[in-house]
């Protein structure tokens, strides 16, 4: 039981660093970029074949599957997503379903089609018994690291003036713009950092979540459930969210395999027809 | 007789903030009223009410008598209460003809007809012809709504309104940011409108307030201030202390 | 110089001739419309090898109608429009699967199935932003999925639903295997579906769901029960789907859960955004125009088509769609609003609660 929920919790934490990038985007700029996963993605892959084909070990590959989609984000903000941020929502979603086709037919023929295995180090294998309860190396790993860049978000947000200056910018982008701040590259910046997240936690969650061309298909849901339930005025709500979504996910496979994703989506549906909001945002 | 349009004790708080502080206030049938006050006294609040798309906190709001408190905005139409906005809310890919025909067809309940075309109906086609005329938009029938000079959408602006034929017509700013070349053609077809439409004018702008309205109500803090004829309201010193005293003494 | 000394001799022709005029033009057929479905109802005899794509494109084009009603007359973005369109698929394929072989029962019972989900799914859209609603739709379609993947006593799960057959088409023209009946069936169908979908486009029902999708605010403010009418579009659009997702199992006599798969929500937007939105024809030309690109594509890289489709996507978009329809417009000059200069006097109307 209480394996499951340790299992939940590590799970939440990964899809919580895949998607709070998401979270800013939308809450920052409107802007509904279905392609997040595909940054996930890259990442996943950068540590897959660093490993497997240069040998570098597992931490060292980390920095890279951060900065990787880091770059590819900032690129692609500059180039392509900014000119979109006036536009409809039906255009933003077009534009990234679209940059979602390319991404997997992409990797699909650059990789190949099959799961990527990525092999632990060994010191992160097996399980060790603490108070009692079955813990895996690999899962209090995560957590740990997802935890520290949990509370270095937090922190960042709350304390450094890029952190003041990004929430200025969501809570209305005009009056920041009058404050002096330079809004466009807040934007930008936050773009590739997002993306670099989600790279991290793409890397970091293969082992979990799996990693093949589909990725960002499959877990695009999860993503849009993170952030619709979460809300996107603090980075509380989604953090929040994705540890019941990992729980509920991990609890809903185990006990009642037979549901699979249904409760899940029925959860989302019911949550959004109370809350538009989203679960954890101040009603407006 | 019962008045036109009437509130009593309408409140509204947002949150700890008092936007409409019990408002009572009687629009007598055929009135010329206009409502002034200064930015954010609660003018647009106050409209929001009256047609529906805020709820009160508290109070009532009585069309032709009947309480209308609890009616969505869309019923409150079909009664004949009708607005304009302040800033143009039209349907920029209709044409005019589109619009007006949209608002009078919605009227005789054709709204829900989807068998017919649009503008097979006499009576449809006749009352188009009519709004045309009164506001002056028979050359740009056919125009894309997006396409016409401001001073047109403008009229548009009203004309829609219009056709849905009110008892109560709430004017919002008409004449606002329209080109000095294209005023008189408005304020003129303002002037014309047929006398057993009650209308309430909310305006910034004392030319057209003196030479519209015959009453005049004043609103400060989301409350009613003063109210009573053009002369006594632009007599009356604490009136011109607060609000009117910057424009009279221009 | 009087070229047209009749038009000079007759009585100029009052506001109310030109007015009525005006507005029951849009109701008429124009010539291009006619040649459109002449040449459909040609191909039933001229292009015998192609019936089974042609059937497809039929399909295709009648969801992607579908569709349109929703997104480019009604302005409700959905990302799970296949919900209704694999509700029909199944409804019609079970039907048959359990004897009730005859394909007009079988469509019609699909059209009910679906747009009784489209009722009641209806309400759930009208809430909330565009994301809350790109997020229900997609929602309920992934649920739908999902039922139909775990319910596989009643639907075959991953396997598919096998072993459908079907009766002929009323009681006379029987399925064959170069797909003529079916094709033709399809096109039947289709067409008389459009038919009714243009009625009522140019309907003051259809009229008041363009004045929504332009400005909600305004359009409540002129008398229209907003949730209603959409409620009612929402409702038919699914029927439409429905209809669409029947025909696919009867013809094909097969219904897998892909169906009810996310990529078929996506290809069909693609498909409306390739032919245009909110002129009706866009889905039917974008249904040709997405077969033959899915054609030529896949036969240049098989495996990868999807990399073309995802940048055509990205280009439409940069490009900016309103340009590419507006010269599709351009050539079809009675069922749009000509696009004349594009002076932009409104203001971007903020069309959110005052």
């Amino acid at each position: 039981m209480l394996t499951i929920l340790f299992d939940g919790i590590a799970y939440g934490m990964v899809l919580f660093v895949l998607a709070c990038g998401l979270a800013v985007t939308l809450g920052l700029m409107n802007f509904v970029n279905l392609a997040h996963g595909a940054f996930a993605m890259a990442g996943g892959y950068v540590t897959a074949v660093l490993m497997n084909r240069y040998g570098v070990p597992f931490l060292a590959t980390l920095p890279l599957a951060f900065i990787v989609p880091a770059i590819m984000g900032l690129v692609l903000e500059r180039s392509l997503y900014r000119q979109l941020y006036a536009r409809s929502h039906l255009d933003q979603v077009l534009f990234s379903i679209g940059l979602v086709f390319m991404a997997v037919a992409a990797v699909d023929y650059a990789m190949g089609s099959q799961q990527q295995l990525i092999q632990l180090p060994s010191w992160l294998q097996g399980r060790v018994e603490v108070l009692g309860i079955q813990v895996g190396l690999y899962r209090s790993f995560i957590i740990a690291i997802c935890g520290v860049l949990v509370v270095a978000l937090q922190l960042i947000l709350s304390r450094t003036r890029f952190g003041i200056r990004l929430r200025a910018a969501v809570d209305d982008p005009r009056v920041a713009r009058g404050l002096g701040i330079n809004v466009s590259m807040i934007f930008a910046a936050t773009f590739a950092v997002g993306s670099g997240l989600a790279g991290l936690g793409g890397a970091l969650g293969a082992e979990i979540l799996g990693l093949d061309p589909t990725f960002p298909l499959k877990f695009m849901i999860y993503f849009l459930i993170v952030v619709t339930v979460g809300g996107t005025t603090s980075i509380t709500g989604p953090f929040l969210a994705s540890l019941i979504l990992g729980i509920a996910d991990v609890a809903g496979k185990y006990y009642v395999p037979s549901l699979g994703a249904f409760v899940i989506y029925t959860l989302m549906i019911v949550v959004l027809i109370l809350r538009p909001q989203g679960l954890f945002a101040r009603a407006r | 007789m019962a008045a036109a349009l009437e509130t009593r004790g309408l409140v509204k708080r947002f949150g700890g903030l008092v936007a409409t502080d019990n408002v009572t206030f009687r629009l007598e049938q055929g009135a010329r009223h206009a409502l002034i006050g200064p930015n954010g006294a609660g003018k647009t609040t106050l409209i929001n009410l009256l047609t529906g798309v805020l709820a009160p906190t508290s109070g009532q709001i009585f069309l032709d008598g009947v309480d209308v408190t609890q009616m969505p905005p869309e019923r409150r139409v079909q009664r004949g209460l009708a607005r304009t906005f302040q800033i143009n809310q039209l349907f920029p890919a209709m044409t005019p003809l589109e619009t007006i025909g949209l608002a009078v067809s919605e009227r005789m309940g054709g709204g829900r007809d989807w068998w017919r075309v649009t503008g097979s109906k006499r009576e449809i086609v006749d009352e188009i012809v009519e709004i045309a005329q009164r506001f002056r938009l028979t050359d740009v029938l056919d125009e894309r709504t997006s396409n016409l000079a401001y001073g047109k959408q403008r009229l548009l602006e009203i004309a829609v309104a219009f056709a849905c034929r009110p008892r109560v017509l709430l004017l919002d700013e008409p004449a606002a940011g329209v080109p000095e070349a294209e005023r008189h053609e408005l304020l003129a077809t303002v002037a014309a409108l047929p006398r057993d439409v009650s209308v309430l004018l909310i305006e910034h702008d004392m030319d057209l307030v003196f030479s519209f309205a015959d009453r005049i109500s004043v609103l400060v803090n989301g409350a009613l201030f003063a109210e009573g004829t053009i002369e006594e309201v632009s007599t009356d010193p604490r009136v011109r202390a607060v609000y009117l005293g910057e424009n009279v003494d221009e | 110089m009087h070229a047209d000394p009749i038009a000079k001799s007759a009585p100029p022709p009052s506001t109310a001739d030109l007015v009525r005029r005006s507005l029951v033009r849009k109701g008429r057929w124009g010539v291009a419309e006619i040649g459109f479905w002449a040449v459909a109802a040609a191909t039933l005899f001229f292009l015998p090898e192609r019936h089974l794509i042609l059937n497809e494109i039929a399909i295709i084009g009648l969801f992607a109608l579908s569709l349109d009603l929703i997104l480019g007359y009604a302005g409700i973005v959905s990302l799970g429009h296949a919900a209704f369109f694999g509700f029909g698929a199944y409804t019609a394929g079970i039907l048959a699967k359990h004897g009730f072989a005859d394909p007009l029962l079988g469509l019609g019972a699909a059209a009910l199935a679906a747009a009784l989900l489209g009722f009641v799914t209806s309400f759930l859209v009208l809430r909330g932003t565009d994301l809350t609603k790109l997020m229900v739709t997609l929602g309920v379609a992934l649920l739908l999925g999902e039922i139909a993947n775990q319910a596989s006593w009643l639907t075959g799960g991953a396997d598919g639903l096998q072993g459908i057959s079907m009766g002929p088409v009323l009681g006379l023209f029987e399925f064959d295997i170069f797909g003529t009946t079916a094709y033709a069936y399809s096109l039947t169908v289709s067409f008389l579906l459009f038919i009714l979908a243009r009625r009522i486009v140019v309907s003051p029902f259809g009229l008041s769901l363009r004045s929504i999708r332009d400005n909600p605010l305004r359009a409540r403010a002129v008398g229209i029960p907003v949730s209603r009418r959409l409620v009612a579009v929402y409702t038919l659009a699914a029927a439409y789907a429905g209809v669409a997702g029947a025909l696919l199992a009867q013809t094909t006599q097969f219904v897998s859960l892909d169906v009810l798969a996310f990529h078929r929500s996506a290809d069909i937007m693609l498909v409306l955004v390739i032919g245009g939105a909110g002129y009706l024809y866009g889905g039917l030309l974008g249904a040709i125009g997405f077969k033959v690109l899915q054609d030529i594509l896949s036969g240049w890289t098989p495996q990868y088509w999807q990399f073309w489709i995802g940048l055509i996507l990205v280009v439409i978009v940069l490009v900016g769609r309103e340009r590419l329809t507006d010269k599709v417009g351009a050539l079809w000059p009675r069922s749009r609003t000509r696009p004349a200069g594009q002076a932009q006097v409104l203001p971007a109307t903020p069309a959110r609660e005052v």
